[in-house]
C-alpha cells in the first residue's frame, strides 16, 4: 500500500451531505474486473452531461461546468472537502479507488460513513474528521482556491495563514498508513494466534467447523 | 453488575487478539462472495501466492450482474459476462462453493446465504456487500465490507476491527394491518437519519420486532446500513430456530440440540448499558413512501412533500431542494398524487416469499394501470420462485400486467439489463432512492411490497390501509 507522511495541494469544496458511493462512481463501472482505471469516472454522473459507460473515452465527453470538479481553480487538487457522511451506501471500493485513481490523497468531512472510511485507509487514501464548525470555515476559505498541507506524523492540517488544526487518527491506523504497510502480512503474524483459536473454537462450537479440515 | 449486549457477547467470542489502542483481530466465522467485490481480491491472493484460510467458511453465488430474463440464451454484456465467468473460474481455482447462474439455488447472496442456513446464530458474517447486515437478523454479528478485506479473509479468515458502540432502537405494539417490516424501518431511518447508526451496531428489540418474521427481521436489519450502522441485529427466540431447523447448512442430530442450547443465551442482558436507545410506537407508523434521494427523505402517505424553504438548517435545506430538483416534484403535492412509470418489486430487502405473496394479494384479479409502463417482479432466489409458482403467485402478477423475473438484484441497482431511463419515476421495494441507483436520472421512491403492487394498479401511491 501507498504511504502517506505529508503532502501540500489544492483543496476542492464538493458542498453536498451524504455524498453516496453511488455517486461517486456509479454501479455500469463496478464490472470491471480490474483495481485500476477509475478515475475518468469518479462522480460520473455530476461531473458529465452525457451517461457514462464503461471504456468511455472521457477526454471525449462534455463537461459539465457547474460541477466544482471542472472549475479550472482546482485543478491538479489531492485533497477533496466534504459534507456530512460522506461515502454513505454500498461497500463498493471502488469507491476510494477512484478517488485516489483521480489524484486526491486525502478527505476532509464532519463525519464518514464506517464502511468508506475503513476502506479509505485500505488504500493509502487518508480520511480526516473535523468539527462540523471547522469545515464550514475551510470551505468559506476554500472557495477561491486555497493550499493545505495535510502532515500525518504530526496530525495536523495547516492553511496558508499558518493556523494548525489537530486531527485524530487511531495509532495503528497512522503506523500502518505512515508506513504503506500490507494488512495480510501483519495479520499473518498473528497465524499461530489465529489456529489456537480454531482449535479452542472447534471443540466449543463444532458446528461452526463443519468438514473442519484447514489448509494451515 | 453491568450485563453483556448481544453485540459484546458475539464480539468477545471472536477476539482473536487486542491491540493496545483498541484494534481488535477478530475471527469471521462465515464469508459470503458475489462476483462484484471479489475479482480483484481473488486476483490479490494469486499475485502474493496464498490460498484461503479456511474454504469451507466460503460460499459464492452471482446476483449483481445476472440476467433475469432469458437466461438460457447467456449474458449479452460481455462485461458483465466477464464478471461472472471470473468468478466461476475464482472459485473453481480456490475450490469454494459456489451456486452458479444455473443452480436452481441461485439468487441474491442475502436472500440465499439466510434459505441454505449458511447464516447461524452468534457467527461473524461478512460479504464485500453493504447490505450484509440482513443476516444480523439471525443473532450474528453481520457486516459489509470492501474488496481489500474480501482478501484479508480469504487469506487469513480474520479482519482487523474496532468494536462499535451499542445502539438500541426499541419499538413496541402492533403494527397497523397492511403494514410492514419495511414501513417499520424506514420510519426509523425517518427518526434518526442516515447517519443516525454511525460508528454503532444497532440491536432491535421490543415487542413489534419480536412478533415480525424472520423473512421480516431480515427487511429491518438489511436496512440498518442506511441508517448508518454496519451490522443490525435482533436476538434468537423460537422463530429464529423454528426458521433454522433442517435447512441444508444447519447442523443435524445431536449437535444441533447443542447448537440450540448455545444460542439461547444470544440475547442482551438485562443489565446490560447502551451507549444510545431510540423508542418508538408501532401504532403510530403509517405506510411510508421516501419523496427525495436519501432514505432519511421519507414520509407517511398521507403527508405531502416538504417545503425546503421552511427549513432552517442550511445544508438540509440545500440537500431537500437538490432532491426535489431531481426528483421532479413540487413542494406541497400530496404523496398520494404522485404517479408512477415503473413498480419494481424485489431485492435483498423484499425479495422473499412473504414479500411477494404481500404484494400478489394486493394485484390478484386487478389490472397494471395504464401510465404504468413496466411491473417487474423478481424474486430472491430461485428457490423463492419456485415457492412462489408452487402458490400460483406467478399467474396472479402476470394476469394483472406483471413481469414474472428469474432470480437477481435486478434493478435494485441497475447492473444489468433492468433499468429506470432518465426522469422515470419507479416504486420500488429496494433499499435506495440515491440519484442515479435505479438507472442514469431515474426517480426513485421506497416503500413496501404491497405498496409498490398497489402503485402499479393505481398508478401513483395509494394508502394500502384504506384497500
Amino acid at each position: 500500500m501507498k504511504a502517506f507522511t505529508e503532502i501540500t495541494a489544492r483543496v476542492v469544496p464538493l458542498d453536498r451531505a451524504n455524498v453516496d458511493t453511488d455517486a461517486i462512481i456509479p454501479k455500469q463501472f463496478l464490472k470491471s474486473i480490474r483495481r485500476a482505471g477509475f478515475g475518468p469516472y469518479l462522480f460520473d454522473e455530476w461531473r458529465y452531461l452525457d451517461r457514462g459507460e464503461p471504456e468511455m473515452d472521457c477526454s471525449q465527453r462534455p463537461l459539465n461546468p457547474d460541477f466544482v470538479l471542472n472549475h479550472p481553480r482546482y485543478k491538479g487538487a489531492q485533497i477533496l472537502l466534504a459534507r456530512e457522511n460522506f461515502g454513505c451506501g454500498s461497500s463498493r471500493e471502488h469507491a476510494p479507488w477512484a478517488l485516489d485513481d483521480y489524484g486526491f490523497r486525502a478527505i476532509i468531512a464532519p463525519s464518514f460513513a464506517d464502511i468508506f472510511f475503513n476502506n479509505c485507509f485500505k488504500n493509502g487514501l487518508l480520511p480526516i474528521v473535523l468539527d462540523a464548525s471547522i469545515v464550514d470555515n475551510l470551505f468559506r476559505s476554500a472557495v477561491p482556491g486555497v493550499d493545505l498541507t495535510i502532515n500525518l506524523a504530526q496530525q495536523t492540517v495547516t492553511t496558508p495563514d499558518g493556523n494548525q488544526i489537530p486531527f485524530q487518527i487511531d495509532p495503528s491506523r497512522k503506523h500502518r498508513l505512515l508506513h504503506g504497510l500490507d494488512d495480510i502480512g501483519l495479520t499473518l503474524q498473528c497465524a499461530d494466534a489465529i489456529r489456537a483459536y480454531e482449535q479452542r473454537r472447534r471443540r466449543e462450537v463444532p458446528w461452526l467447523f463443519p468438514g473442519s479440515e484447514t489448509a494451515h | 453488575m453491568t450485563g453483556k449486549t448481544l453485540y459484546d457477547k458475539i464480539w468477545d467470542d471472536h477476539v482473536v487478539h487486542t491491540e493496545e489502542d483498541g484494534s481488535t483481530l477478530i475471527y469471521i466465522d462465515r464469508h459470503l462472495i458475489h462476483e462484484v467485490t471479489s475479482p480483484q481480491a481473488f486476483e490479490g491472493l494469486r499475485l502474493s501466492g496464498r490460498r484461503p484460510w479456511r474454504t469451507e467458511a466460503n460460499l459464492a453465488v452471482a446476483d449483481h450482474n445476472v440476467p433475469t430474463t432469458e437466461r438460457e440464451c447467456g449474458i449479452s454484456d460481455p462485461i458483465s459476462r466477464l464478471q461472472i465467468e471470473t468468478l466461476d473460474a475464482n472459485c473453481e481455482e480456490f475450490g469454494i462453493t459456489e451456486f452458479r447462474m444455473s443452480d436452481r439455488r441461485q439468487g441474491i447472496v442475502h436472500v440465499v446465504g439466510a434459505e441454505q442456513g449458511a447464516s447461524l446464530p452468534g457467527m461473524t458474517i461478512v460479504c464485500g456487500d453493504s447490505h450484509t447486515s440482513t443476516h444480523g437478523a439471525f443473532g450474528a454479528l453481520a457486516f459489509g465490507i470492501g474488496t481489500s478485506e474480501v482478501e484479508h479473509v480469504l487469506a487469513t479468515q480474520c479482519l482487523v476491527q474496532r468494536k462499535a458502540r451499542n445502539m438500541r432502537v426499541v419499538a413496541d405494539g402492533v403494527l397497523h394491518h397492511g403494514l410492514t417490516a419495511k414501513d417499520l424501518i424506514l420510519a426509523i431511518i425517518g427518526r434518526i437519519g442516515t447517519a443516525g447508526g454511525t460508528g454503532c451496531t444497532i440491536e432491535f428489540a421490543g415487542s413489534t420486532i419480536r412478533s415480525l418474521s424472520m423473512e421480516g427481521r431480515m427487511t429491518v436489519c438489511n436496512m440498518a446500513i442506511e441508517a448508518g450502522a454496519r451490522a443490525g441485529l435482533i436476538a434468537v427466540d423460537a422463530a429464529t430456530i423454528d426458521y433454522l431447523k433442517e435447512r441444508p447448512f444447519v447442523p443435524k442430530g445431536a449437535l444441533w440440540e447443542r447448537a440450540v442450547a448455545a444460542w439461547e443465551r444470544l440475547c442482551s442482558d438485562e443489565t446490560s448499558l447502551f451507549d444510545k436507545t431510540i423508542t418508538l410506537a408501532a401504532s403510530d407508523i403509517r405506510p411510508q413512501v421516501t419523496w427525495g434521494t436519501s432514505p432519511e427523505m421519507v414520509l407517511p402517505i398521507d403527508a405531502s412533500i416538504p417545503d425546503p424553504s421552511r427549513m432552517l438548517d442550511p445544508v438540509q435545506r440545500a440537500s431537500a431542494q437538490r432532491a426535489l430538483d431531481y426528483m421532479g416534484l413540487r413542494a406541497g403535492t400530496p404523496l398520494e398524487d404522485v404517479s408512477v412509470d415503473k413498480v419494481f418489486i424485489g431485492s435483498c430487502t423484499n425479495g422473499r416469499i412473504e414479500d411477494l405473496r404481500a404484494a400478489a394479494e394486493m394485484v390478484r384479479g386487478r389490472k397494471r394501470a395504464a401510465n404504468v409502463k413496466q411491473a417487474l417482479v423478481v424474486p430472491g432466489s430461485g428457490l423463492v420462485k419456485e415457492q412462489a409458482e408452487r402458490e400460483g403467485l406467478d399467474r396472479v402478477f402476470r394476469e394483472a400486467g406483471f413481469e414474472w423475473r428469474d432470480p437477481g438484484c435486478s434493478m435494485c441497482l441497475a447492473m444489468n439489463a433492468d433499468k429506470l431511463e432518465p426522469g422515470e419515476r419507479c416504486a420500488s421495494t429496494s433499499n435506495r432512492n440515491f440519484e442515479g441507483r435505479q438507472g442514469y436520472g431515474g426517480r426513485t421512491h421506497l416503500v413496501s411490497p404491497a405498496m409498490a403492487a398497489a402503485a402499479g394498479v393505481y398508478g401513483h401511491f395509494v394508502d394500502v390501509t384504506d384497500l
